[in-house]
């Protein structure tokens, strides 16, 4: 691996040099530059990350910063910003942000919300491991974290002892070593069978392990694992004689683990394996033929990610004191791949801000005047966003509000009934738009015809451009205020899940490498 | 001995039911190389379909038309319905996606399915409802062999499937779209290049496996009663399950697939152990792939480069 031509001190210089004159070159928006856009982008002389020459390391991998568009305006700065501050001030300063919410927060309930935040961050970043990094399709993941709960529940209970008394009390600090270690070591043995397979067939056989796991903990042995009631009355987490018993207390150590997983995935994405785990993700043929151990990579993404889902698991069994099967089924599998696709797969960052927003929005669904707020604001915010310039914009909103008082004044002036219904949104807003949406007084069918509606004009909108998707937004607006009135916010959990399903979609489909991610490009 | 082949009846019925949702999966995986996680929403769709026309025709005590016409009424809204449904599946969640990065539609397929399973939970509730079939259709006539009785529904599940899987093999080996879908599972590009139309011949494979699944759904409601949201999610699994063990992208290997796990799950449930038998299906999976990973009837792929 060859980097040595020129003093570090010159190589940086020529490094500042051609970030300039790039910046001022590029001024037309163009999307983050690939990576892998060899041929087209202008090579910068030798430049390095400005940090001087890295040893070992290969100089196309050396002058990657280079070659990234960053963008311009206030983002771009932003972003360059972002690069020039190393890793550690970063998480420091998120672990800041942490304590000091966990400082603020005094009610119990938004505790708890902070720590399944966390819960679903550290869930999030294993899974980055497997998924975002090494690209190998884990929907079996759901069985780690509850192998990690399961493991924690059978060493801290009576579970193990005879006739309900006595078992194992081991304090947390072991119970956390035994379980990331044995469960790392099943992760191994599945990533043994994963590597035969490809893609897909990976996918599938992982998704039958989460099954598995769920049928194995309901029928095997219901003395010690409990059924399917699972297994209850589990100490809190206590390490040399300190017990956590608050949930303030769990918020600490989630969030303290949380920062401590970050920190290590972040040197492990750096080292030379977290290159390997991305070269073979792009292209396991190359990365083999580069003579990348491709399988030894992949077991170790399986193992790694395993290890640090099964510590979601003890700090969710603790917390909660019991475990049931109820609490590992494919619908959270589904929930942890929504934290990570949001906020981006691949970046530890992104896993981060995915799990908690989507604890979070869950948490505000089941609340009507939260919801509200979440859902005018969401669509507020997608037409601020979507919409330009501010003439369109200022037309759009006055249109939607018109057609829907226009509307609930013609269907009032014809039946009174179909408007006695009261909006399912609390609060202020609930209030605000009682005169404005059609609600009535029973509207189950109702409300499913007009979710029907909605997902038809949401299919309407996508194929249109122009002035006429402007005007197709406004009667999809208030269908969409008006099912959610009716219908949505009374489901919070068939919402949730159903938004859920929406998060993979969209995002899949609109900004395929999340909030924070970066952008990938397939190799041809 | 009589228990024996009544389990065997049991377990082809459920086969040729999971043959038919297979056929959805190996189509699309053909000619896609995308594993469908909605499919088995599709095939629970059209169970509910199904149920609804039932509905329609005046309930399981007061059936307006001829139970032989109501079935057929059944099979053909819920085929259509799917099949529309699977086009517009493709069409808005995965054309987009068709030269994104592998794992890209697969994300998709999951969130559709998610979000397919619960809007119909949204719509009908989480309890089950009934097809009680048992109203209409005599479950007590049909072919008695040896004290073994086989009963019109399953005589109709049979003959069903093996119509439809022989429509399908010759749709596919001797129709210009049948050409055109070979044409696009061997080479896209190429294909495209000669002049086929890629889009439609892909929607029309999500046409035909959907309009299957969602027959499968009505057969599958008549025989077994009851139906959920997400009756879909196992059958979808075990009917890739059993694709992949035919040989995936084959359609003779659907059938053989789907026989081979419904039979093993029959023989699983009633010699075995109740609690465990999805798991012996997941232990065929798993030694098919480690034997034979392209199945019996697949054939080798070979990497292009």
């Amino acid at each position: 691996m060859s980097t040595e031509s020129g003093t570090p001190d010159d190589r940086q210089a020529a490094g500042e040099a051609a970030t300039e004159s790039r910046t001022s070159a590029d001024d037309g928006e163009q999307p983050a530059a690939p990576d892998t856009g060899a041929g087209e982008q202008p090579r910068a002389p030798e430049a390095g990350s400005g940090r001087g020459a890295r040893i070992g390391v290969d100089s196309w991998v050396a002058q990657s910063d280079s070659r990234l568009d960053l963008g311009t305006g206030w983002g771009g700065s932003l972003r360059r910003f972002d690069r020039r501050i190393g890793w550690w001030p970063k998480l420091a300063l998120g672990a800041a942000v942490g304590v000091l919410a966990g400082v603020v927060i005094t009610n119990i309930g938004v505790q708890q919300v902070a720590f399944n935040a966390m819960v679903y961050a550290i869930l999030a970043l294993g899974l980055n491991i497997s998924v975002g990094w090494a690209g190998l399709l884990d929907l079996g993941y759901v069985a780690f974290y509850g192998m990690g709960a399961y493991g924690y529940a059978l060493l801290s209970s009576t579970a193990l002892g005879a006739n309900s008394t006595g078992g194992l009390h081991l304090s947390a600090a072991l119970i956390i070593l035994i379980v990331t270690i044995g469960v790392g070591i099943v992760g191994l043995l599945i990533g043994l069978v994963a590597l035969r397979l490809e893609g897909d067939y990976l996918a599938i056989v992982t998704l039958f392990v989460g099954l598995a796991f769920v049928e194995i903990v309901t029928n095997f042995d219901s003395t010690v694992l409990g059924g399917v009631n699972g297994i209850f009355g589990l100490d809190p987490l206590h390490v040399l004689g300190h017990q956590v018993t608050t949930t303030k207390g769990y918020y600490y150590v989630a969030l303290g683990l949380v920062v401590v997983i970050a920190a290590i995935l972040h040197l492990l994405d750096t080292s030379r394996t977290g290159r390997a785990w991305r070269a073979l993700r792009d292209d396991t043929l190359a990365a083999r033929a580069m003579t990348i151990p491709v399988n030894k990579l992949k077991v170790m993404a399986f193992a790694f990610g395993a290890m640090v889902g099964s510590v979601a698991g003890v700090l969710f069994a603790a917390d909660q004191a019991s475990v049931s099967p109820s609490d590992f089924t494919a619908a959270v599998v589904i929930l942890i791949y929504a934290c990570l696709v949001l906020g981006g797969a691949g970046s530890i960052a992104g896993a981060i801000l995915g799990g908690v927003l989507i604890t979070v929005v869950e948490q505000m669904l089941t609340s009507p005047t939260d919801a509200a707020y979440l859902f005018y604001g969401l669509i507020l915010a997608a037409l601020v966003v979507k919409i330009r310039p501010w003439r369109y914009l200022a037309a759009e909103l006055a249109g939607i509000v018109l057609f829907g008082l226009a509307a609930h004044a013609i269907v009032s002036s014809i039946s009174a009934s179909a408007v006695a219904g009261q909006p399912g949104s609390g609060g202020r807003i609930g209030s605000l738009v009682s005169g404005w949406v059609i609600v009535p007084a029973n509207a189950g069918t109702y409300g499913n015809a007009l979710f029907a509606v909605l997902i038809v004009l949401l299919l309407v909108i996508i194929r249109l451009h122009g002035i006429w998707r402007l005007v197709v937004i406004v009667p999809t607006v208030y269908v969409a205020a008006c099912c959610w009135e009716s219908r949505l916010v009374v489901n919070p959990a068939v919402t949730t899940q159903i938004m859920i399903g929406a998060v993979l979609i969209v995002t899949m489909a609109a900004r395929p490498q999340g909030l924070l991610g970066t952008r990938r490009v397939e190799v041809v | 001995m009589q228990e024996f082949i009544q389990t065997l009846v049991n377990g082809l019925t459920t086969g040729a039911l999971y043959a038919l949702i297979a056929l959805g999966y190996t189509m699309v995986y053909g000619i896609l190389k995308l594993l469908n996680f909605a499919h088995g929403d599709v095939y629970m769709i059209g169970a509910w379909i199904g149920y609804f026309v039932m509905l329609a025709f005046g309930g399981p005590t007061d059936i307006s038309v001829p139970v032989v016409v109501m079935i057929l009424v059944m099979m053909v809204v819920a085929a259509l319905g799917c099949g529309i449904l699977g086009v517009a599946i493709e069409r808005f969640a995965y054309r987009p996606l068709r030269d994104a990065p592998r794992i890209a539609p697969l994300i998709t397929a999951l969130g559709v399915s998610f979000v397919l399973e619960n809007t119909v939970l949204l719509f009908f509730g989480g309890f089950t409802r009934s097809y009680q079939s048992e109203d209409y259709i005599n479950f007590s006539s049909g072919i008695h062999i040896a004290g073994v009785t086989i009963n019109p529904v399953e005589l109709m599940i049979f003959g069903g499937t093996a119509l439809m899987m022989a429509g399908l093999q010759l749709l596919v080996k001797r129709t210009a779209l049948g050409r055109s879908m070979r044409a696009v599972a061997s080479d896209r590009e190429a294909a495209e290049m000669l002049g086929i139309n890629v889009d439609r011949t892909i929607a029309m494979t999500f046409l035909i496996g959907s309009a299957v699944a969602g027959v499968a759904g009505v057969m599958s409601g008549l025989a077994f009663d009851q139906i959920t949201n997400t009756i879909g999610f196992l059958a979808g699994l075990k009917a890739f399950t059993a694709a992949v063990v035919g040989g995936i992208g084959s359609i003779p290997g659907a059938m053989i697939g789907g026989l081979i796990i419904g039979v093993c799950e029959a023989f699983s449930l009633s010699y075995i152990s109740i609690q465990y038998s999805d798991l012996i299906v997941f232990g065929i999976l798993i030694i098919t792939m480690l034997v034979r990973p392209t199945g019996i009837l697949g054939q080798r792929a070979l990497q292009k480069v």
